[in-house]
């Protein structure tokens, strides 16, 4: 097999915050002498975002690689922005879905009789941290058939015809799988991923934003999503 | 070649046997003998019956009882020993306190008391079974439409990477439609497999998807009857994965330095150790569906013990309420089920989230009523009554692990919340198959109230008394409530219209018949038994519940003459149609009735029902039964045959051995038994008539011998045939009938040549020359006493033994022939002795004889009289003519015997010449005269052909010098001294 190149970081779990000093080892296993030119460490940062931005203020996924010859190998480690100070508050929210509550809706009478119940624990949330809460399915005509919750990052740039934006679902977690209890709380619980969110963010020409969207799916065929806008932070 | 003459050398055996007789000690009282009759003491720890119980403890003691190993003990047998630790009360306390003990010291392993999983599994296998057609369905795409994921614009490298985890393989669909329920088992054992190698191949991701792929298919209730079994086939797997994954990283803690110990704290594990665990549990929770997620999570329960100390104590009540997420109950009380088995793996201790679980269960109840379920159950065509006993499996499993060391009052408790939930019986079969059986039997009463009033549409009422019945067989209820609750539960039970439902608990309920009641109770109920499943003959499909109830009863009645008064027992058995069920029925009455009647018997009821019952066993057997089973058969038919006994009515004891020899006469062990018994029986004869028969009892023992004699032939086992002859012989002789005993030695002698060479034993073929050699020796030693016959030749038994043992086609290189002859002329040596080493007397024992018998003159016309069978000692009385033919005898068996040794003088057999030269020489010097001077050369030239060729054992040798020397010195013996001189011991260079 020759000659085999590893890079070992220091840190098990790779994470980073800005002005620390990343080390570590590399390690050339080989039966033999190995002629080299020089072993070099080169590392590229890249944002991980759908519109053209530069910024280290993110969270980021770094690349660097090792060149000695033509061997080379890659590792990914991540840079966390430094925590942001200030106090955290808790903003709990609580919601109660009705077909009279939804907006967007083409014919109101069509629609079977349910009534929703829930609560948020706080829409202000800690990244390493769980989004958490209930929902009660008090009474519904229709037999339920799913509830989801769903992640979504809202990025925003402003650029010279005015603003972009883009919305992306990050993660959808299925909390009930079919005819749930009437009454009986199902617990919202979902973790925040750790690759795809960071702490929300504005400047005046770019916004990077989450929200999560309660999906309750009825049968036969209804959609009913409410929107509750988050602010992650990280602490 | 000169012709040797025998001279014997003159015995004097009371003499030698004074002198070489150890000297008798007696024994002080307290000294150890290991024949000493010994008597057992049983300790004296007090059984103490749990109180309520009338169930008997059997006590094994007994003051004869010889049994040389425990004398070795002081005072207490082993036996005893054991019984007394093993007394009920005293052990639970002991096991009480150890468990106290332990659960202090560490209350995160459950007990061996904890019924584990693994026992449920197969009963839930063999039981939820489908004829239905199956599919599985590896792919999660066909979900998509339905799911509202397309709603939003997803960046294709996002899609990628969530559906990675769903995926099974990449652009893999797999959906297996038409599977038989064993495909679909032999599907997920191949899922399985391919976890394993996954892992083993470094492919986590790709074994993650299975997990995930396989959990899935537990939210599918397609084909609903099949659903516990499919929760016991995948949660098999995500168990295999749960394993995988802890002890994966469990490894990465294992340094060079240090092994993690089994109990460690968070701190110990490293930090990669803790990066990867964290990473599985980052990975599960972004699984899309709520049933996989909350699976996989499930099963790597364990690992949180790498990130915190609290990390269970936190996840488990998390995931309970996770599942009040599933809406299916089905799919809801079996993920309820999986959780509680984790938790009771990992953290016995958090009983919290047990309760937790069994309450929000109880919240949930109603919905198994609710519009969902029943639609599904329109769409399946299932009805309620074969839906509700789907969840039982589950169930029982979390009541389980609540009632598992739960105080009384929280089973009170819960007791109590079952009970105002309506159509509760379900509810009602669980607590009753989970909880205390001591807790359900003191409540018995309580319960059959409740079980009345349970909505008959649902839940089947008879698998309700049947769990009933399940705990009063374990646990007593209240003496006052016993008769009570048998007539409430049996009222109930005796209306089931449906034969299997009737007997499924008919055959619970009879144990607590049998325990608390009379033969007249038990009677009524299998009566009622009898009158259920006779009817288009419902039997047949029922045998292994009747099966059941018979060794139930036949486990309480001990005493078989009770057990046969019981009218229906028999018409009980008649039910028992198929061969083989009656077959192994009647096994377990005769293996009941040997291992607990004590005393013979002569009962006609016994007789007679047993007799009946051996005979089905005996006529079962056919061309093609098994040597196993029949050797099984004969040992239970013998075991009664020993177990009667007409006392001393021995014409009735020979007629019952006559009508058994006619009912038995296909398992030759059985014959074999008889004749046996009916030799003993003429022994019985012999000894109770001190020896001297009447005319009548002569006559009688005269038919016990021609029974023996007509029975022989029949069996096939040569050395069986030989055996018995020479044993029924000596019998027949002992008992003065003696042309009897002619007939059988003869027919002996006659059967010798028919032995093949080669005999199967045990299914192996086995030469059979040293089984000759034995039967032919003991034969050698009864001729001694065997009297001749005035009107054929001296020795005329002896003579034809030989010409039989002449005209035998021996092996070509065995010496088995010379040592026959060796011992023939052992025979005639001791046949030439003026008085025998042993005789027949009157007291029925051949051993020594002690008192000198004096000759009295030719008695040949009368050979026997006064209960003393005289043998040729006395008969010819030193007659020199009957020694010389004795002698002329010697003489020929000699010659062959030389003539032997000298075809040995080739190389290859130089060995073995040696050998039997020695051997001959012991011969000569024990039994022959050496004053005479050819024996003394004969015996001098053996000496010197046995160390001719180096192959004599030198020490040996000496040892036979040194014997021959010793010998010298008594008073007769002074010859040997001489000889001694002429022996001269080869030097080895």
């Amino acid at each position: 097999m020759g000659t085999a190149l590893d890079i070992k970081i220091k840190r098990a779990n790779k994470v980073y915050h800005a002005g620390e000093v990343l080390s570590g080892v590399v390690v050339i296993s080989s039966k033999d002498s190995v002629q080299h030119q020089g072993v070099s460490l080169t590392m590229e940062g890249t944002v991980n975002l759908q519109l053209s931005a530069k910024s280290y203020t993110l969270r980021c996924d770094m690349k660097r690689s090792l060149l000695a010859k033509d061997l080379t190998k890659t590792c990914e480690f991540i840079v966390h922005s430094a925590p942001q100070k200030g106090k955290f508050t808790p903003s709990p929210v609580d919601f109660t879905i009705t077909p009279e509550t939804l907006q967007n809706v083409k014919e109101r009478a069509l629609l079977p009789k349910f009534l929703l119940r829930g609560h948020l624990n706080s829409t202000n949330c800690v990244i390493t941290q769980p989004l958490t809460g209930e929902l009660v399915v008090e009474s519904s005509e229709a037999a339920i058939r799913s509830v989801e919750l769903q992640l979504v990052r809202v990025e925003t740039c402003g650029c010279a015809e005015g603003y972009a934006r883009d919305a992306t679902e990050i993660q959808n977690i299925q909390i009930a799988d079919g005819d749930v209890c009437r009454g009986l709380s199902v617990p919202i619980y979902m973790v925040f991923p750790r690759l795809f969110t960071c702490p929300t963010l504005e400047t005046t020409n770019f916004k990077v934003e989450f929200e999560v969207n309660i999906v309750v799916l009825l049968h036969p065929d209804h959609l009913i999503t409410e929107n509750f806008p988050l602010k992650l932070c990280r602490i | 070649m000169a012709v040797f003459p025998w001279h014997s050398r003159n015995r004097n055996y009371k003499a030698e046997f004074a002198s070489c007789r150890l000297e008798a000690v007696p024994l002080e009282f307290g000294d150890y003998h290991p024949l000493k009759p010994i008597t057992v003491t049983e300790s004296k720890t007090k059984k103490v019956n749990r109180k309520g119980s009338t169930s008997s403890t059997s006590s094994s003691s007994s003051s004869s009882v010889v049994d040389p190993l425990s004398s070795v003990l002081d005072g207490t047998d082993p036996l005893s020993m054991f019984a007394a630790t093993a007394d009920p009360a005293a052990l639970a306390a002991a096991m009480d306190s150890s468990r106290r003990k332990r659960d202090r010291d560490d209350n995160s392993v459950v007990g061996s008391d904890f019924e584990p999983w693994t026992n449920k599994r197969g009963e839930i296998l063999a039981r939820y079974t489908t004829t239905e057609k199956l599919s599985i369905n590896l792919f999660m795409g066909s979900e998509k439409g339905k799911a509202g994921t397309a709603t939003l614009a997803m960046s294709e490298k996002v899609r990628t990477r969530l559906e990675e985890l769903d995926d099974f393989e990449e652009g893999s669909q797999k959906e297996l439609l038409n599977l038989t329920q064993q495909d679909y088992v032999n599907r997920i054992e191949e899922l399985n497999q391919s976890l394993k190698d996954a892992w083993a191949s470094d492919q986590k991701v790709k074994a993650l998807k299975i997990v995930i792929q396989c959990s899935k298919l537990l939210s599918d209730t397609s084909v609903i009857q099949f659903y516990p079994s499919k929760f016991v086939l995948i949660t098999d797997i995500l168990d295999t994965f749960g394993k995988l994954v802890y002890e994966r990283i469990f490894s990465m803690c294992v340094d060079s330095r240090s092994v993690l110990p089994d109990h460690f704290s968070p701190e110990n594990a490293n930090d990669t150790a803790k990066e990867t665990c964290l990473n599985w549990f980052f990975k599960i929770a972004s699984i899309r569906e709520l049933i996989p997620r909350f699976y996989v999570e499930a099963s790597i329960l364990k690992c949180n013990k790498f990130l915190s100390k609290t990390g269970i104590s936190e996840c488990l009540p998390r995931l309970t309420c996770m599942i009040r997420g599933i809406g299916d109950p089905l799919v809801s009380v079996y993920a309820r089920a999986y959780l509680c088995r984790v938790g009771m793996e990992v953290a016995p201790h958090l009983k919290e989230t047990l309760n937790k679980n069994f309450f929000d269960f109880l919240l949930t109840f109603k919905q198994i009523h609710g519009d969902t379920v029943q639609n599904q159950l329109v769409v399946q065509g299932v009805e309620l009554p074969s839906y509700l006993p789907l969840y039982p499996p589950a169930m029982d499993w979390i009541f389980q692990c609540i009632s598992y060391h739960a105080p009384e009052a929280l089973l009170t408790e819960m007791m109590e919340r079952c009970k105002k939930l309506g159509n509760n019986a379900l509810l009602l079969n669980s607590v009753m198959s989970a909880f205390r059986a001591e807790f359900i039997a003191t409540r018995s009463m309580d319960f059959i109230g409740m079980i009345k009033e349970c909505d008959e549409s649902g839940f089947p009422k008879h698998l309700l008394f049947r769990s009933l019945g399940l705990n009063l067989a374990l646990a007593d209820p209240p003496e006052s409530d016993r008769l009570q609750i048998l007539n409430e539960a049996w009222k109930v039970i005796t209306k089931l219209k449906n034969p299997q439902d009737y007997i499924n608990c008919a055959e619970v309920w009879v144990e607590y018949t049998c325990k608390h009641f009379t033969k007249r109770e038990v009677n009524t109920v299998l009566a009622d038994v009898i009158k259920h499943m006779t009817p288009d003959r419902a039997f047949e499909d029922s045998y292994p519940q009747l099966q059941l109830i018979i060794k139930k009863v036949i486990a309480h009645f001990h005493d078989f003459s009770v057990l046969f008064s019981v009218e229906k027992f028999l018409p009980f058995l008649d039910m028992f149609q198929k061969e083989s069920v009656r077959v192994e029925v009647c096994k377990c009455i005769m293996d009941a009735f040997i291992k607990h009647q004590q005393e013979p018997t002569k009962d006609p009821v016994i007789l007679n029902a047993l007799l009946h019952v051996c005979k089905t066993m005996h006529d079962s057997v056919n061309a093609l039964t098994l040597e196993d089973e029949k050797r099984m058969l004969s040992y239970l038919i013998n075991g009664f045959i020993k177990m009667v006994s007409f006392g001393r009515d021995f014409e009735q004891q020979l007629s019952f051995y006559v009508e058994s020899r006619s009912m038995f006469c296909n398992l030759e062990p059985v014959l074999v038994q008889l004749i046996h018994s009916v030799n003993r029986l003429a022994m019985e004869t012999r000894k109770v008539m001190k020896g001297n028969h009447s005319r009548k009892t002569a006559a009688f023992v005269r038919a016990c011998v021609a029974y023996c004699f007509i029975t022989i032939p029949s069996l096939a086992g040569i050395f069986t045939r030989l055996n018995l002859y020479l044993h029924s012989g000596q019998v027949a002789l002992a008992n003065q009938c003696l042309s009897q005993a002619d007939a059988f030695f003869k027919a002996a002698i006659s059967l010798v040549p028919e032995v093949p060479k080669m005999i199967n034993i045990d299914g192996k073929m086995r030469p059979s020359e040293s089984f000759l050699l034995e039967f032919l020796c003991n034969f050698f030693s009864t001729l001694l006493i065997v009297p001749d016959h005035p009107e054929h030749g001296v020795l005329f038994l002896v003579r034809e033994l030989l010409n039989v043992i002449q005209d035998y086609t021996w092996e070509d290189n065995s010496d088995e022939k010379i040592r026959i002859y060796t011992c023939v002329l052992h025979l005639l040596s001791a046949m030439s002795q003026e008085t025998y080493l042993y005789h027949i007397d009157k007291a029925g024992y051949a051993r020594p004889h002690t008192s000198p018998h004096l000759v009295a003159g030719m008695k040949a016309a009368v050979r026997g009289s006064h209960g003393k069978v005289d043998s040729n000692d006395s008969l010819y009385g030193g007659d020199s003519k009957f020694l010389a033919e004795n002698n002329k005898l010697c003489e020929t068996v000699m010659a062959q015997i030389l003539e032997h040794l000298k075809t040995l003088a080739k190389d290859e057999a130089l060995k073995r010449q040696s050998s039997l030269g020695l051997s001959f020489f012991n011969s000569i010097l024990a039994h022959g005269d050496l004053r005479n001077n050819k024996l003394n050369q004969l015996s001098v030239n053996l000496w010197h052909l046995a160390q001719r060729h180096g192959c004599a054992d030198t020490r040996t040798m000496v040892k036979t010098l040194e014997y021959i020397k010793k010998q010298s010195k008594q008073p007769d013996m002074t010859h040997l001294t001489e000889l001694a001189l002429r022996l001269p011991l080869q030097t080895r260079t």
